[in-house]
């Protein structure tokens, strides 16, 4: 999509989850378990977490740290857990190192291991993630108003959060498709690097984003 | 099951589009198309009754309309042979049941059997999906097989008595994937283990849109008042389900909020001999309080279920285990905020203070029903948010589109990402 020419090609994705037989009942066992699990079970547990059921309004916006809350009442560890960008990394084994370097300081700083119940332990999960066409291409930018609000949130999903894994600026595909206009959708990319994805289901963002798109191109018109 | 009344449609698809949005049903079908022809053949134990053919009834059509060449094969069994997969099923959700050799040597020949009778066209399928334990065996007896083999276990096995599940485990070691609910159930199996969390069908009798009156005459018929508050919980009698601290919620409630009344309504569970003892003892709780009302119904009064979930004002699940409890999608699919038992597949659905409130004691669930009963404005937008998650999460194409991403893992192999079409 770096020319201006290359149409937009709208991808979807399904997310299939895959026990990993792991679980954890203490922040040691998290761990250890946490140093050599499979990189596609920190994907599931921080990004993979956005395209299955959840609520909107969460408290954390991964899965560990929602565990060091809820499992093991530990809520430093869930705050500092839970602030960690994973855009910030340019793998997802570097987003480990991190989150390990979180979990090592706080078993420093604490007297007891802190242990969830029995039936509150950490099962680690690994994704799988199809990726298939749609079939729907667009030319032009200003197509997005009418576009984005007829596909699927894996869509919204794949285009919009999981491109900031895939891609080297860890961007959304939109702006990474605009950029390649030059400057007259400057304006526009700026307000879709203002949208936090972590905080809404995927059909809030799919209406936020259409009323962004349906702002921008219906008051330029 | 018919889903509209008078308005035919072309297609089962066109009618949950119209439930789920087009935009979910056309990712179905672009999932689909690269898999279209595929042989699925999908293998249970019985036609009729129960949630596992329940779910194959809909799904298999679904499948067909999205081009694969789906079909439902039935194994057939005598008395020896469901007495010892009843015995599987009890001892898979952790009774210690010793089942004697004569009824393992019963299921053994019973699959032998329609394994003579369903070869070629189970060794001729792209996928064979072997639902529940009954059928597991067919995969060893069929050593032709070209395609890949999937067990879907719908049982709740977090804990299962061992000395069964090892004797099971034998014939599910070669499947090229299993699939369980909750990542809670999945054991330790040399192949990938899939999670798909179960579903309800909207367009189904238990879940469909009634008319007023069938509902104001499971009320006259019930004797329920329909200008009072009505709390309810559906299940069985059972200790896991907790009906005796239902009721003593709803008699800590009572006190502030005289007129309530309360349905427990469930199953005569026949072939569960504690469920006439935890029945007995519910009745003393109740103590022929007149606002309490003991309903046994049958196997298939979905429609009079599916009435007292919409007449309720707050539904409750306060079991102390639960499996996924599609009760609880049930009611939220409704509208009704639910106050639920912390466990299980509950705490995916009843979010505090968005869907509901989970409770652990029948206090903590009684203070819970005060605060929504004087809190009529959050008891409705509460019911609001639980119907929008359940249609987003918890509805039969999600499982549908699950169904589908898991072949395409099948014929992947271990890949993290898999690029079709």
């Amino acid at each position: 999509m770096a020319d201006a020419k290359t149409p937009f090609a709208f991808k979807d994705c399904a997310l299939a989850a895959i026990a990993t037989g792991r679980r954890a009942q203490n922040l040691r066992e998290f761990r250890d378990h946490l140093e050599t699990v499979h990189t596609g079970s920190i994907y599931y547990h921080f990004w993979g977490r956005l395209l299955r059921p959840r609520f909107d309004n969460p408290e954390y916006n991964n899965d560990f740290a929602v565990w060091a809350y809820h499992g093991l009442n530990d809520a430093p560890l869930a705050e500092r857990l839970s602030i960690i960008d994973p855009t910030d990394f340019s793998d997802l084994e570097s987003l480990r190192k991190q989150l390990l370097e979180v979990i090592e300081e706080r078993l420093d700083e604490i007297e007891h291991v802190p242990w969830s119940k029995a039936d509150q332990q950490f099962n680690f999960i690994r994704s799988q993630i199809v990726v298939f066409d749609t079939r729907r291409v667009i030319r032009e930018p200003s197509e997005l108003a009418s576009a984005i609000p007829n596909v699927s949130a894996g869509s919204i999903f794949y285009h919009f959060i999981d491109s900031r894994r895939r891609t080297t600026e860890s961007i959304d595909d939109f702006r990474t498709w605009l950029h390649s206009f030059g400057s007259p959708y400057a304006d526009l990319t700026e307000q879709l690097g203002d949208l936090d994805p972590y905080f809404v289901s995927l059909t809030e963002l799919r209406a936020q984003l259409a009323s962004l798109f349906a702002n921008y191109f219906g008051g330029k018109s | 099951m018919s889903a509209t009344v008078g308005s035919p449609s072309k297609t089962i698809l066109d009618d949950y589009a119209r439930v789920v949005g087009e935009d979910v049903i056309d990712q179905l079908r672009q999932l689909a198309r690269p898999l279209e022809g595929l042989k699925v053949v999908h293998v249970n134990s019985t036609r009729l009754g129960g949630g596992v053919a329940e779910i194959l009834d809909k799904l298999v059509p679904l499948q067909q309309e999205l081009g694969l060449n789906s079909r439902w094969e039935v194994i057939t069994g005598e008395g020896e042979f469901f007495q010892c997969t009843k015995s599987f099923h009890n001892a898979l959700q952790g009774h210690a049941v010793n089942i004697p050799e004569h009824l393992l040597r019963a299921y053994e020949n019973t699959n032998s059997q329609n394994a003579e009778r369903l070869r070629t066209v189970l060794e001729q399928a792209d996928v064979v999906v072997i639902h529940d334990p009954q059928p597991a065996p067919l995969l060893k007896l069929c050593s032709n097989r070209r395609g890949k083999w999937v067990w879907r276990c719908h049982i709740d096995v977090r804990q299962p008595y061992r000395k069964v599940w090892n004797y099971l485990k034998e014939f599910l070691l070669d499947y090229d994937a299993s699939v369980f609910s909750l990542a809670d159930f999945a054991q330790p199996l040399p192949n990938p283990q899939y999670l798909i969390t179960p579903s309800i069908d909207p367009l189904s009798e238990k879940n469909m849109d009634l008319p007023e009156e069938e509902i104001r005459s499971v009320c006259r018929q019930f004797k329920i008042d329909l200008e009072r508050i009505l709390l309810l919980q559906v299940s069985r009698f059972d200790r896991f389900k907790d009906p005796v601290g239902v009721i003593q919620a709803y008699r800590l409630v009572k006190k502030f909020v005289p007129k309530v009344q309360l349905v427990l309504a469930g199953g005569t569970a026949t072939d569960d001999p504690e469920g006439e003892a935890v029945l007995e003892e519910v009745r003393r709780q109740a103590d022929d309080d007149p606002d309490v009302h003991i309903l046994l119904l049958p196997p298939d009064a979905h429609r009079t279920i599916n009435a007292l979930q919409r007449i309720a004002h707050i539904v409750l699940q306060k079991s102390l285990r639960e499996g996924f409890g599609l009760t609880v999608t049930e009611a939220l699919w409704k509208g009704k905020p639910v106050i639920g038992g912390d466990t299980g597949g509950i705490r995916l659905q009843v979010i505090n203070h968005h869907t509901g409130f989970r409770a652990r004691t029948p206090e903590g669930a009684a203070l819970r029903i005060r605060y929504l009963l004087h809190k009529p404005e959050i008891m409705q937008e509460m019911g609001r948010k639980g119907r929008e998650f359940v249609r987003e999460n918890f509805l039969l194409p999600r499982q549908v589109r699950e169904h589908l991403t898991l072949m395409y893992g099948l014929f992947h192999g271990d890949q993290d990402r898999i690029h079709v079409g």
